[in-house]
């Protein structure tokens, strides 16, 4: 099974160098633009490779690259931005990434931007990976040393400068046009779509804002063809994606896997199944925008086009998994009050909507809920559905909490009539040992 | 008044944007190295360096987890309290630090050694319950390991 993206990570958590990534082939495929490989060319091979977006969206990169005015008349500066603000809870796959192969990055950037004829680059971090700021921050000095950033690539004409941007550590910047008002040093509160970044982003300029992995994919798609690329996955859509899991899982951790691989082998397979004495309840496939599946929806392809809408969506593919041991509401709650606090607070549904939800969810654990409590939540997830909010942060919220209202039903119901958490507090610190 | 390194600092950070207030979160980040927290004076100070207000600089600055517009102890440790770490029992570790530290979420102890807050989920989820001390990330934590961990930052 191939590993393009993460085969050469070293187990030890060490970063590979600029003289051991140029060893196994990085920025090898410099060459190809060099001797004639055009944007357009590039383009059209990653939309031929069906390369879609890492970060949870799923758009096809080729498509997002076609909406850039290009030519001469095209307005300049370009922008590419990568978008490493991973804050997506249960998330962690982009740090792998940054931390263990930084120049993958930098290579990434260097051909999105020439796919697009962007002149810079930024790398939009955020604050909490030290690590990998650093990381980034040597890979860059050493690609510019080396005249891979900063220098026209011979044949081309083409010259792309490379900036690492480390943010203060806000959720809401890893919505694309937060991003760029948070890149502008202005408050990071999302802009109205349209007009779409593509044509007036960064500084009113055409700007692409891709997921850290997405980019990750670029140079081994344009060195191997996008047929190897369709091959590397099991569904339609092409390539690997890193999969990961966390909760109380018998080896918790991340595995770079074909598309569509199921969840069921994640778990079982990879993870090792549950941790010794809980059982699987149900898990959140990516991130904690995502709906509930739960045992029935286990072995679905996990993969942008297999889901069908009405169960979710794949969304960042590192999943988190609830056990009999955690009670389903106080998991919920959880997830709310990071929506709530994390809420940037520019439209009203989502400002007062998602306390509120918070509360509710609140008032279950402590025993204080009415079965008109759980209307109200029911309502709250029509009322914070997508079209009703500036962005999709609140919709987001209301995936697992719509979700759960549905699979753990009796558990809400529970709360009510036994006015109390079932998994009450002290029971809960003697599992937490489990 | 920005110190002669401080100004340095500073005016290599706007190098990467066309425009100076770009470099609005790496000023406030870059100065709060240096003065540990962003006071009234120094938000003023940042401002007039990147030529907008203060209340427009006060706009970013109170938007972010990691600027702070209060006064911090020497060092931060910031309890991931997201749902990975949730599961895996952060509530029990953040309970044994206030039992030995006498500190609360939001609170710096009384000798000014420790502030401690909550963050986002930390990236960690797969060596959960995580924590971040300054620069300085921790995984598989538990309430036995911790005062051995906070030990190491006096």
């Amino acid at each position: 099974m191939e590993r393009p993206l993460t085969q050469h990570i070293h187990p030890d958590g060490t970063t590979r160098t600029l003289r051991e990534y140029v060893k196994t082939g990085g920025y090898r495929c410099l060459q190809r633009l060099s001797s004639g490989l055009a944007p357009k060319d590039l383009q059209r091979l990653v939309t031929d490779a069906g390369l879609r977006g890492r970060g949870g969206g799923g758009f096809l990169t080729g498509t997002k690259w076609s909406f850039v005015p290009m030519g001469a008349d095209a307005p300049k500066p370009k922008y590419i931005v990568a978008n490493g603000d991973e804050m997506e809870p249960g998330t962690f796959k982009d740090r792998v990434l940054m931390e263990g192969d930084p120049h993958g990055l930098v290579e990434g950037m260097i051909l999105a931007g020439y796919a697009i004829d962007a002149e810079v680059g930024y790398i939009f971090l955020r604050g909490e990976y030290h690590l990998s700021a650093q990381r980034l921050t040597e890979a860059i000095a050493e690609a510019y040393a080396a005249g891979y950033l900063g220098t026209p690539l011979p044949g081309t004409g083409f010259r792309f400068d490379l900036h690492l941007h480390a943010s203060a550590g806000r959720y809401i910047c890893g919505e694309e046009t937060a991003l760029i008002n948070a890149l502008e040093g202005k408050r990071a509160v999302p802009r109205a779509k349209p007009p779409f970044p593509q044509t007036v982003g960064l500084w009113g300029k055409p700007t692409v804002v891709q997921n850290v992995e997405t980019l990750y994919n670029i140079p081994h798609i344009v060195n191997q063809g996008s047929d190897w690329y369709h091959r590397l996955s099991r569904t339609q859509d092409g390539g690997t994606k890193i999969y990961g899991i966390s909760g109380r899982v018998a080896n918790p951790g991340w595995w770079e896997l074909p598309l569509g691989t199921t969840a069921r082998e994640v778990l079982e397979q990879h993870a090792g199944g549950m941790a010794d004495g809980v059982c699987f309840r149900g898990l959140l496939p990516g991130g904690i925008s995502t709906a509930f599946m739960t045992e029935e929806h286990l072995d679905l392809p996990l993969d942008f086009s297999s889901i069908p809408p009405e169960i979710g969506r794949l969304g960042t593919a590192t999943m988190i998994v609830l056990d009999d041991h955690t009670c389903p509401v106080g998991f919920v709650l959880n997830l709310e009050k990071f929506f709530a606090r994390e809420s940037c607070g520019w439209c009203t549904p989502c400002r007062e909507g998602l306390p509120w939800v918070a509360k509710l969810l609140m008032s279950f654990e402590e025993g204080r809920a009415t079965s008109e409590d759980l209307s109200l939540l029911k309502m709250h997830t029509k009322w914070l559905a997508p079209g009703h909010t500036f962005c999709g942060l609140a919709p987001g919220a209301m995936a697992p909490l719509q979700s759960a209202l549905k699979y753990f039903h009796d558990d809400f119901e529970r709360h009510i009539s036994t006015r109390g958490c079932p998994w009450s507090k002290k029971s809960s610190q003697q599992k937490v040992l489990v | 008044m920005l110190s002669e390194i401080e100004r340095r600092e500073l005016e290599d950070a706007v190098k990467h944007y066309p425009d100076k207030r770009g470099a609005a979160i790496d000023a406030l980040l870059t100065i709060q190295r240096r003065r540990g927290w962003i006071s009234d004076d120094t938000l003023f100070e940042i401002a007039q360096f990147l030529e907008i207000t203060a209340e427009d600089l006060d706009s970013v600055a109170t938007f972010y987890n990691l600027v702070f517009r209060k006064p911090v102890g020497r060092h931060v440790a910031f309890m991931c309290d997201s749902i990975s770490c949730w599961i895996k029992g952060c509530e029990q570790v953040q309970e044994q630090i206030k039992k030995l530290y006498d500190v609360d979420l939001g609170q710096t102890t009384s000798d000014g050694r420790l502030t401690v807050l909550p963050i986002a989920c930390l990236g960690q989820c797969e060596r959960a319950p995580a924590l971040l001390i300054d620069q300085d990330v921790y995984g598989n934590v538990t309430p036995e390991k911790i005062e051995q961990i906070v030990e190491k930052y006096k």
